[in-house]
């Protein structure tokens, strides 16, 4: 090894260190107590080793659940924002006045807290004794009768929280998508001008295609997000998730190790991997699709 | 198709918002384009160029002013009615699509009753890749092609709709410059093949002079010159034609005339018969210079360099208004390398005399390489005392 390289490798101790202990260690760990059946948390012994863990998560009708949370979650939202952060990004780069501004407002979701925006949905949405909540004056207003949509029905709670996953991702992918539209050559759009060629065969034909790179790339970080939605329902939902029946599976992970029902490191980590698993498949068949379609120059 | 561009001005709101305001990017151009030539607009960046070059194609409108192709008014029509094609600087094809769609794909956009079949639409790409000779090219993607390459598929798409004029902007620039030699011929000869009246634009004033039929110079979003190519570089109407045209460019220097003599310094360098007295800037092309022991006209010797077929002396003088100076001499001059001057004689021919305040070609006798009698025809009339033709000749 040359002292240059040596050098390299000494400049990346640190972050080696950093990602082995955090990281690579707790990966190798969660692998292992997989598979340690009857681990008991308080003594650390288990009985044997297997696959009753995961056998045990797959028939828990709780874990089905967040898995059925999850990919409904995961199949609305995904499209739904990035379709909708497209169309307002082409929106927004053909503004001429005041798209700075625009851009600004669109933002501001990305740096507002959280859980503070779960509260203001929940205010939103929610029906209690006093207050019918803003959403169901508005159902009013059309004819419709309110809706629980925090205590309420399923597809009720499920309507906010796709709403609430849509609108929290949304900045993220405008700002991505307004920049890749940038950055087409405007030359592209001229050339197809002296051509004749119309608005949407224009954007059909040359502006998708140049920017689906970057559309790819948000479907894939949207995918990934979304598997691993946690937070936000419990924002809206409160923890006791299971009850509320909107539990997702890092919600399920998180339960079977602090929740009332916790202290099974062993059901949440074959719960994790069983999501790793759905998240690996799901990525790898986006890159092989995108590969075959994304035409980079 | 003969263009004809009628007081053209064009303002830009400002790009830098904080000054505001409008920038003048063309400004009252009035031009002529004869059907079937091919004109290159040349100038420094930012001289206006493009926006003239996308004012005829329809992609910018003029502030004021007419556009003419033949007897239609085209002032207000879109790109596509005007029937152009253009070749943008970065040729702008289409990365993901290969080199046949991208020639096909004006094609495609054809609505109504000029609605081709694909067959036709194919047909017609073909011929138009035949005719820029990248027939089988036509499978590949835009980067699996050379620079130059690309430069003709990017004009076979602007062709393969027959326009009636094709625009070019830089369409040379990204090119190496061997590349670039035979790539401007290849303009050439398409253009001469097709006969379709083609604008050409560039900053470079060696490729324009080279395959231009007639060359338009720009200064400030301002027509500076229009002519022939020899002819302008021959004859420059002003101090900023000459210097632009022409490699190794003309050498200035600072010099008045006094009773139809050109003083530069003290020495008396050259007869400018007819010439009013005053200070004047002097532009000496390099191939002016004749290299004569006993010249008027000294100099400091810096070098004299041999490359190839040319022998160049570089000089220095104090009135000059450059650094150092450079003489294309014949290559049997006999140039003592160890001595600290050097002695030479202008050619009149070469030799042109500007205002020394506006820029303006002063006209004097001998100048030009004139028939024999032409001269003596001129020079009776200024001795009979009868009104003098040249430009301001009243001494
Ligand atoms: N869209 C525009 N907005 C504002 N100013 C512009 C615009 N396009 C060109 N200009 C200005 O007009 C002048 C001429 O530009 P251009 O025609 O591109 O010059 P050239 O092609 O000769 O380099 C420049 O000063 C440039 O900054
Ligand atoms: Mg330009």
């Amino acid at each position: 090894m040359n002292t240059r390289s040596m050098k390299g490798w000494l400049y990346l101790i640190p972050a080696i260190a950093f990602l082995g202990v955090f990281v690579v260690y707790p990966l190798f760990d969660v692998v292992v107590y997989s598979f340690e059946e009857g681990y008991n948390s308080a003594s650390q012994t288990f009985f044997g080793t297997g696959t009753y863990n995961f056998s045990y998560v797959l028939r828990d009708t709780y874990f089905i659940q967040a898995l059925k949370n999850t990919f409904i979650l995961v199949i609305i939202t995904v499209p739904l924002s990035t379709g909708l952060a497209l169309l307002i990004s082409v929106g927004l780069s053909s503004i001429k006045k005041l798209q700075e501004l625009y851009q600004t407002i669109f933002f501001l979701p990305y740096v507002t807290n959280t859980l503070a925006v779960g509260l203001v949905f929940m205010i939103l949405f929610q029906k209690t004794a006093y207050t019918d909540g803003f959403v169901n004056q508005i159902i009013h207003l059309f004819g419709g009768s309110s809706v629980d949509f925090i205590d309420g029905p399923y597809w009720a709670k499920m309507t906010v929280m796709c709403i609430y996953t849509v609108w929290v991702v949304m900045p993220f992918k405008v700002l991505i998508l307004t920049s890749a539209l940038a950055s087409v050559n405007p030359d592209y759009y001229k050339a197809a001008k002296v051509d004749g060629t119309s608005s949407w065969r224009i954007f059909y034909k040359i502006t998708l295609p140049m920017i689906s790179p970057m559309i790819f790339y948000l479907i894939i970080t949207g995918f990934i997000g979304a598997f691993k939605a946690y937070g936000d329902v419990v924002a809206i939902f409160g923890t006791n998730l299971n009850a509320a029946g909107m539990n997702t599976i890092v919600g399920y992970v998180y339960d079977m190790l602090y929740g009332d029902g916790g202290g099974y490191p062993s059901y949440a980590s074959a719960a994790a991997l069983v999501l790793f698993a759905i998240v690996l498949t799901i990525t790898v068949i986006n890159l092989l699709i995108q590969r075959r379609s994304v035409q980079t120059s | 198709m003969k263009i004809v561009l009628e007081h053209i001005t064009k303002r830009y709101p400002n790009r830098n918002k904080k000054i505001g305001g409008l920038v003048t990017a063309v400004e009252d151009f009035d031009l002529t384009i004869p059907d079937g030539k091919l004109v290159a607009l040349l100038g420094p960046s930012g001289c206006g160029k493009s926006t003239t070059l996308n004012m005829i194609c329809g992609l910018e409108d003029p502030t004021e002013g007419k556009i003419w192709f033949g007897d239609t008014d085209v002032t207000r029509l879109s790109p596509e009615v005007r029937g152009v094609g253009m070749v943008f600087q970065s040729y702008a094809l289409y990365p993901h699509m290969t080199v046949l769609q991208n020639i096909m794909f004006p094609l495609e956009n054809l609505k109504g009753a000029d609605k081709l079949s694909r067959d036709e639409m194919v047909r017609r790409a073909e011929h138009a890749a035949s005719l820029v000779q990248i027939s089988e090219l036509l499978e590949r993607k835009p980067s699996q092609v050379s620079g130059g390459q690309q430069q003709r598929v990017a004009i076979a798409r602007a062709l393969v709709k027959t326009p009636k004029v094709l625009l070019l902007d830089e369409p040379l620039s990204n090119l190496d410059a061997r590349l670039r030699l035979t790539t401007r011929e290849e303009i050439r000869r398409i253009q001469r093949e097709t006969g379709i009246t083609t604008v050409f634009v560039t900053h470079d004033q060696e490729e324009a002079m080279s395959i231009s039929d007639e060359i338009v110079v720009m200064e400030n979003g301002v027509i500076r010159q229009v002519g022939k190519p020899q002819r302008v570089y021959d004859e420059p109407d002003n101090l900023f034609v000459s210097k632009f045209l022409g490699t190794p460019p003309i050498n200035v220097f600072e010099g008045h005339v006094e009773r139809g003599q050109l003083y530069i310094g003290t020495e008396r360098v050259l007869d400018v018969f007819q010439a009013p007295d005053g200070p004047v800037t002097v532009g000496v092309r390099p191939e002016g210079f004749v290299v004569d022991a006993d010249g008027p006209f000294t100099c400091g010797l810096v070098a004299v360099e041999r490359m190839g077929r040319d022998t160049s002396v570089v000089a220095t003088h104090d009135a000059l208004e450059a650094v150092q100076m450079r003489a294309i001499v014949s290559s049997d001059a006999r140039v003592d390398t160890s001595a600290s001057n050097v002695r030479f004689r202008l050619r009149p021919e070469k030799t042109r005399l500007f205002d020394a305040q506006t820029g303006q070609r002063i006209h004097f006798v001998g100048e030009t390489m004139e028939e024999p009698a032409e001269v003596m025809a001129r020079e009776a009339r200024a001795a009979a005392g009868a009104p003098k033709p040249e430009a301001g000749a009243t001494a």
